[in-house]
């Protein structure tokens, strides 16, 4: 017999949260194997490559030779096909542009493939420039890669996003149905334990879960990519706590009235199927239409990926990301509010 | 003190149509009926899970209305089929339930109580049933609560196992503490219960000590007699109640049950009795009266039909 109580309720059902999860072995892959996973292979590719020369085919025929040895240059590949082959080539798309020697030249390409008016224009400078053409403004070309601008920079932030979201909704609307259905919530409601307890330990576990996926990610970035945060790592790290928040709110609402583990997991897909694809995770909102984009403006990780991104590529400070840290106080204010009042706990 | 007054409660049939129960402190309550009839409806109202349609629960001089947590950390709660998480290990569930109590046991202290100190860092999915069974029941206990409710505590387990867990629930008693069982299993309810109400049909149909009701059979022993070629409709219920020694006659599909006392008048009666009528016995065995013949007599049902 023991008077008082030996540890808090809270900590000890925050510490079963933990042990569950990583106990898990399935839980622990989706939360960090899977968006490593994910953005090594997006990571590769859409890697940046050094310019290729411009694949063009010369049809043969009178003047073919002489073409090609007008085209030879490090822009440009060129080689001499019988004319059916390269009309062949050009519409399965293995090359851009054909050209017909004769006078005058024939260009013949698709004018809506933006590599196909690319060739014309660096064929036909080519061209010209041989032909003895002389450029009456002198230029010159100072080429740079600015960090922050590549595809892996802008999918990062997006990941580290997308996984807030995944996980909260995961590990506090599906877990808690699944406790409900085994009638565990009922056994624990049998006891003195208090029920803001009970939810508190999910969000704690949350809470302090972002502080470890995070930084995994972030730090995998800059390892395998070089991907930089520009902007404060205390901004990143607030921005995604509130997300978590957010979400797990979001988690809750999903959990609230559902019976069973198959009500709650349609439910979750319908609220994170139009922001995986809406909220600019893989590809830019902008995307979508003008008269979509305050509506997934709206969206809470249209809200997180665009804070993130905003840090750790533009490095942006606090004033510039109050606008999408008000959506998601919102939002996480109103679906903890909603999820508290329908939370069905027998 | 748990005194449960009239409940109804209604979910589509009626499950309970103006049940009324008493349980007396330190005495130790069966619940006794067939599957739907209303047991786990009661005690889960009982312990304040459910909300009666209308009726009045009073627990330990208390009300679930205004003194729900003071009444929770005086009760222990076993449900029917908890699953615990599998992947937490017995000694951290025990710990986890009793933090939510002010006052209770040790969980180490515990863990020997129902025998399951060499299981302590075994994870929930790895015990057998009985080992779950005993870990629910710890966590019912480990609030070192003055009444205990446990809804079918034993259903579906091996012999050894129920009979470690009646050790378990004889302990508690032993200490002068209450407890509410539901069962379906007559030897159950004869071997811990004080009392027992018998319960079909969300009512309350006998009440009293295992061998108060089955004395009012009438008879400690029962005949049961099947007549050779179906030969039953040739035999009087009428002319068989009244040899000496026969309480009570009723029939089943295909024979006989005669509740008997002394069986030494009885049995030599029958005998007699079918020789004179020129029947001849396929089977007849004798046996102690249980609970089921009581539950059987009243309802003309089996508990397990």
């Amino acid at each position: 017999m023991t008077e008082g109580r030996s540890h808090s309720a809270l900590l000890e059902l925050t510490l079963a949260r933990f042990r569950l999860f990583f106990r898990e072995p399935s839980a622990l892959f989706w939360t960090f194997g899977f968006p490593v996973i994910l953005s090594v292979a997006l990571g590769i590719a859409f890697r940046n490559r050094p310019p290729a020369p411009v694949l063009v085919d010369i049809e043969d025929g009178p003047g073919a030779s002489a073409m090609r040895d007008a085209l030879a240059s490090p822009g440009v590949k060129a080689l001499v096909r019988a004319p059916a082959v390269a009309k062949g080539d050009l519409r399965t798309g293995k090359v851009p542009l054909v050209v017909v020697p004769g006078d005058p030249v024939a260009y013949v390409f698709d004018e809506t493939r933006p590599e196909a008016r690319l060739a014309r224009a660096a064929v036909d400078d080519r061209l010209q420039r041989t032909a003895g053409r002389t450029d009456p403004v002198a230029v010159t070309d100072e080429r740079v890669t600015e960090h922050g601008a590549r595809y892996i920079d802008f999918l990062i932030p997006g990941l580290v996003g997308l996984n807030l979201m995944s996980s909260s909704m995961w590990g506090i609307g599906y877990l808690i149905v699944e406790m409900r259905t085994k009638r565990l919530v009922k056994r624990l409601l049998a006891t003195p334990m208090r029920r803001t307890d009970f939810l508190l330990s999910f969000v704690i576990m949350r809470a302090m879960f972002v502080l470890i996926e995070v930084p995994v990610l972030f730090a995998f970035g800059w390892l395998a990519f070089g991907v930089r945060i520009a902007g404060s790592c205390w901004l990143v790290v607030a921005i995604s706590l509130l997300g978590a928040l957010t979400f797990a709110g979001l988690g809750l609402l999903v959990a609230s009235r559902a019976e069973n583990t198959q009500t709650v997991g349609g439910l979750m897909n319908l609220v994170m199927m139009p922001m995986f694809i809406g909220s600019g995770v893989f590809f830019a909102t902008t995307n979508f239409p003008d008269a979509m984009q305050p509506y997934l403006r709206a969206l809470p990780l249209t809200a997180v990926n665009d804070a993130l991104r905003s840090v750790a590529n533009q490095g942006v400070g606090v004033r510039e990301v109050m606008g999408s840290m008000a959506i998601l106080a919102a939002w996480g204010v109103a679906s903890f509010a909603a999820a508290l009042k329908m939370f069905r706990w027998l | 003190m748990c005194r449960g007054l009239v409940k109804k409660y209604e979910r589509g049939p009626l499950a309970l149509d103006g049940l009324d129960l008493e349980v007396q402190v330190g005495e130790c309550f069966g619940l006794l009926g067939p599957n739907g009839a209303g047991k786990t409806t009661t005690v889960e109202i009982l312990e304040g899970l459910l909300e009666p349609t209308a009726g009045e629960v009073e627990v330990l001089g208390m009300r679930w209305s205004s003194d729900e947590r003071a009444l929770r950390e005086r009760l222990g709660v076993s449900l029917q089929e908890t699953h615990l998480p599998d992947r937490l290990a017995v000694r951290e569930v025990l710990t986890l339930f009793r933090s939510f109590f002010r006052r209770g046991r040790d969980p180490d202290e515990l863990l020997r109580a129902v025998s399951l100190v060499e299981k302590a860092g075994a994870f929930y999915d790895k015990l057998s049933g009985g080992q779950k069974q005993r870990l629910a029941v710890a966590c019912a206990l480990v609030g070192d609560p003055e009444l205990l409710f446990l809804d079918e505590p034993t259903t579906g387990l091996d012999p050894q196992s129920r009979l470690q867990l009646w050790d378990v629930i004889a302990e508690f008693k032993r200490q002068g503490r209450t407890v509410l069982l539901t069962t379906h299993y007559m030897e159950e309810a004869e071997r811990l219960c004080d009392r027992v109400a018998v319960v079909d049909r969300g009512k309350v149909i006998a009440l009293g000590s295992p061998r108060e009701l089955i004395a009012s059979l009438g008879g400690q022993d029962v005949i049961e007699v099947t007549l050779e070629g179906g030969a039953d409709a040739a035999l009087d219920p009428q002319s068989v109640s009244g040899l000496p020694g026969v309480h009570g006659v009723r029939r089943t599909a295909s024979s006989f049950a005669l509740a008997v006392d002394p069986l030494h008048v009885a049995l030599p009666a029958l005998v007699d009795h079918l020789r004179a009528s020129g029947l001849r016995l396929e089977r007849l065995a004798t046996r102690h009266a249980t609970l089921e013949d009581v539950f059987v007599s009243i309802t003309g049902r089996g508990l397990r039909d």
